[in-house]
Order: C-alpha cells, then sequence, then structure tokens
C-alpha cells in the first residue's frame, strides 16, 4: 500500500488519480499509523514552502517523515514534496526537513515565473537507468513543471537529471531510498506514467 | 529549455462540447472528456475548459466533467466560466483541475485573485482577459463575454492582475476570434513583454503558420486555438512538428 501524505496542501488528488490509473492501491493519508505500515511514501505539493513547512508540523508529520525516510521506506517527493527534504528554502527563509544538504533558490526575476510548461530532462547518472527508473522513458523527455525555486543541493552527486530555466537546475535526484523530482509526474502525460510506474517496479 | 505550449480549448455548454460538434468521431456526443482524452493522446500540452454559459445550476455538472477528466488524462487543465468566489475555485480545483480561469468575476472584484492566489498559489490562478482594440496601439477589456467595453486598457489590468498574484494570463483578442486570420500579434507582444508570467495566446488560429507567428512576433508562451482542432483542420501533432522544424522548441514525446 502507497501512502500519498496528505498535509492540506496541493494537488493530492491527482496523484492518487495517478496511481489509480496504473492500478495500484493507494490512500491519501495524514494518518501515522498509515504512514508507518505503507510499504511506499509520497509526498506531493503545490503551494509555499513556508506553508508547506507550517502544515507538516502542524500535524506532526515533519519528525514522522524523517524517521521513515531513515528507515529506508521508499520515498518519492514531487515539486514542494522535493523541496521540502531540503536544509533551506529562500521561500520565506524557512528551515525545511534538513534530508537533503543544501538550499531551494528561486530562479532568477528576468525570467517569466513561475516556470509553467514541459521542460527537457537531462540524465545525467547512466546508473541510474540501469536501476530502470528510466526505462522506457528516452532522454531528455519533456515533463511538466510549475515552480518558482529549484533545488541546489550541497552533494552534486545525488543529481541524476538537469533541466535549463535560466540556470541548469536539478530536476531528479536519488539519495539511497529518496527519488525525488521538481517536475510533476502525475502531470506528465506518457512518459510520467511510464516514470511512476518504474518507480512503483523498485519498490 | 522550456517548451512552447500548443492548447486546445473545449468550450462547453451543460457537460457537452460546443464548437466540437462537428469533432468527427464524437459528433453525437460531444463528450468532453472522450475529447479530452483523444487531445491527451494527440499531444497536447494542456487543456483549456471553457463553461460558457456558466450557472449554478451547472456547476453540478462542470464538477463531474472535471472529476471524469481528472480520471482520465494525465497532462494539466484549467477550468472556467462564472468563477466568483474562492469557494468556486476550490471546488473546482479539489475536483481536479490544475487551475481555474477567471474572467468577469476577478474585473469586478479584483480581490478575487489574490484571495485566490492566497489561498490556493499563484500557479492555480489564471487570468483569462478578453481584449478589442479601441484605438490605435490601445485595447480595452471587455467583460461579460466580451459583451461590455469597461473602458479599462488591458496593459493595465495585466499588469494589475499579476500584481494581485494571477499566475498565467489566457489573451483572448475579439478583435481576430473566429476570424481564422491569425492571433494578434501586437496584442499578445504588447501584454507578453510588459507582464512577467507566462501569456496564453487565444484567437484566430486559421492556419500552421499562425502558430510559428505567435510565437516568434507575439512573444507567448502557449498558443490556444478550438475550432481548428475539433474540425481536424490541423492535428497537434502537425503543428507541433512544424513548428519544431522552425527551431520553436516544443514537446514531441
Amino acid at each position: 500500500m502507497i501512502v500519498i501524505i496528505d498535509y492540506g496542501l496541493g494537488n493530492l488528488g491527482s496523484v492518487k488519480n495517478t496511481l489509480d490509473k496504473l492500478g495500484v492501491y493507494s490512500l491519501v493519508s495524514n494518518s501515522f499509523e498509515k504512514i508507518e505500515k505503507a510499504d511506499a511514501l509520497i509526498l506531493p505539493g503545490v503551494g509555499s514552502a513556508n506553508q508547506g513547512m507550517k502544515n507538516l508540523k502542524k500535524f506532526k508529520l515533519d519528525k514522522l517523515i524523517i524517521g521513515e525516510i531513515k528507515k529506508g521506506k521508499p520515498f518519492l517527493g514531487i515539486c514542494l514534496g522535493m523541496q521540502l527534504l531540503f536544509s533551506k528554502s529562500e521561500e520565506g527563509n524557512v528551515d525545511c526537513l534538513n534530508i537533503i544538504e543544501g538550499t531551494v533558490k528561486k530562479f532568477s526575476s528576468k525570467l517569466k515565473i513561475p516556470q509553467i510548461g514541459w521542460n527537457e530532462v537531462r540524465i545525467k547518472n547512466l546508473e541510474v537507468r540501469i536501476k530502470n527508473l528510466f526505462k522506457k522513458v528516452p532522454n531528455n523527455s519533456s515533463f511538466y513543471f510549475v515552480n518558482s525555486f529549484y533545488c541546489n543541493p550541497k552533494n552534486k552527486s545525488i543529481i541524476v537529471g538537469e533541466s535549463e530555466y535560466g540556470v541548469n537546475f536539478c530536476s531528479i535526484l536519488i539519495k539511497n531510498n529518496i527519488v525525488a523530482t521538481q517536475f510533476h509526474p502525475e502531470k506528465s502525460g506518457r512518459v510520467g506514467l511510464q516514470f511512476i510506474k518504474n518507480w512503483l517496479s523498485l519498490i | 529549455m522550456i517548451t512552447k505550449r500548443i492548447i486546445p480549448c473545449l468550450d462547453m455548454t451543460q457537460g457537452k462540447v460546443v464548437k466540437g460538434i462537428q469533432f468527427v468521431n464524437f459528433r453525437d456526443t460531444g463528450d468532453p472528456v472522450k475529447l479530452a482524452e483523444f487531445y491527451d493522446s494527440e499531444g497536447a500540452d494542456e487543456l483549456v475548459f471553457l463553461d460558457i454559459t456558466a450557472t449554478v445550476e451547472n456547476r453540478d455538472i462542470l464538477v463531474n466533467v472535471v472529476k471524469e477528466t481528472a480520471k482520465k488524462v494525465s497532462i494539466p487543465f484549467s477550468v472556467g466560466g462564472g468563477i466568483r468566489t474562492v469557494n468556486d475555485m476550490g471546488m473546482i480545483l479539489r475536483a481536479g483541475a490544475d487551475k481555474v480561469s477567471v474572467n468577469t468575476g476577478a474585473f469586478k472584484n479584483p480581490n478575487l485573485i489574490k484571495q485566490c492566489a492566497k489561498t490556493f498559489g499563484s500557479q492555480c490562478v489564471v487570468l483569462s482577459l478578453d481584449a478589442r482594440k479601441v484605438k490605435k496601439n490601445r485595447w480595452n477589456v471587455f467583460i461579460n463575454g466580451g459583451g461590455t467595453d469597461t473602458g479599462v486598457s488591458a496593459l493595465t489590468w495585466a499588469k494589475k492582475a499579476v500584481s494581485l498574484g494571477a499566475g498565467e494570463i489566457l489573451l483572448t483578442s475579439i478583435d481576430t476570434d473566429g476570424t481564422k486570420k491569425g492571433f494578434n500579434i501586437d496584442l499578445t507582444k504588447t501584454i507578453s513583454e510588459e507582464v512577467n508570467v507566462p501569456i496564453i495566446a487565444s484567437g484566430g488560429a486559421g492556419k500552421i503558420e499562425d502558430f510559428f507567428e505567435v510565437f516568434d512576433k507575439g512573444k507567448a508562451d502557449a498558443a490556444l486555438a478550438a475550432s481548428l482542432f475539433h474540425f481536424k483542420e490541423l492535428t497537434i501533432k502537425q503543428v507541433k512538428q512544424y513548428l519544431a522544424n522552425k527551431k520553436i522548441p516544443v514537446r514531441l514525446n
């Protein structure tokens, strides 16, 4: 059973719809019991980092998530759900979960913000493709993005794929049991579905 | 780099697509969900639903269409028509839409944009702006389905809406809409260069070259068309392939 963590933000329904489409049983929940029992966790998210952290703390999900990730449970962070894993976000200057060392930075104000639309993801790390995460997803495929901020991990070796929006930014990373994407695979059409299917097959 | 988006628009009334009634496979039903699935498979980057006769009684029908669409398609879509309150917007988003477009309701009550952006985030709030030329280099905002001249310049309203939190502008030129003579390049360029959010150009697409023009000269971030795609005069694939050949970045996967 997959739990999509409900912290009162964002497009929880879209992720659930996607898993339904793939025939995978999932729950949208913030229950400690369900989260602890889950085979894997997804932290989705649309919204601001400060509101996101506020909500995680309000439901006491911050410590729970850190604990579950430490236990080695497969974890997928999407968009804000990726950014919240970092040490700190420039969005509201908020301290985040600090599971991944690094900061979340704002795109240059010379660009149209938010970045809305489909952007190419260049896979950097071939080893990962061997791990099947990108099975049937050709390199440089376009995925759907909606973001004003991007993640800048301190340890560059966790960056698996990059995209360009004024700057080259980390659009997907893998660290142990964590996969995190700045793009929305649940809104990225056929390749997005395939990507989620691949992630599920790794669990 | 970020690609230019091609967006089919589904005008609906009482849960049926109206402009698409002659659409080959859906002639009898005008089923918006089937049409949405078709466009998803054809490579549309996004979908826009407009409930053109939005009334309170129709709201349940619209919500059901949104729910069904969200289950079937895996690309983003926005929904607009008759949105007056934050609750209206919440209802559509909870049903599974990614964005909601506001038009007359926001013009009459600009605070609606601010409240919606604060509650759901700017990325969910699309300003739908219908503009008509009133003199050289001056376009006014028209509301109530394009029937009422507000006397306010389109550029002024676009800037204000963005400052209030609109994350995107769906810009329809009343002058070119339905003419099939091409998008309104001057209007699109003027607004796109002055505001810092993506612009979806709408109104006037008639031939494949029009899409190149609106991106190249009009500086649009996305282009919208309805009947052109519904009647299969052009397919989305054709348009994208053409643009790719002309070095406009588009999504082909």
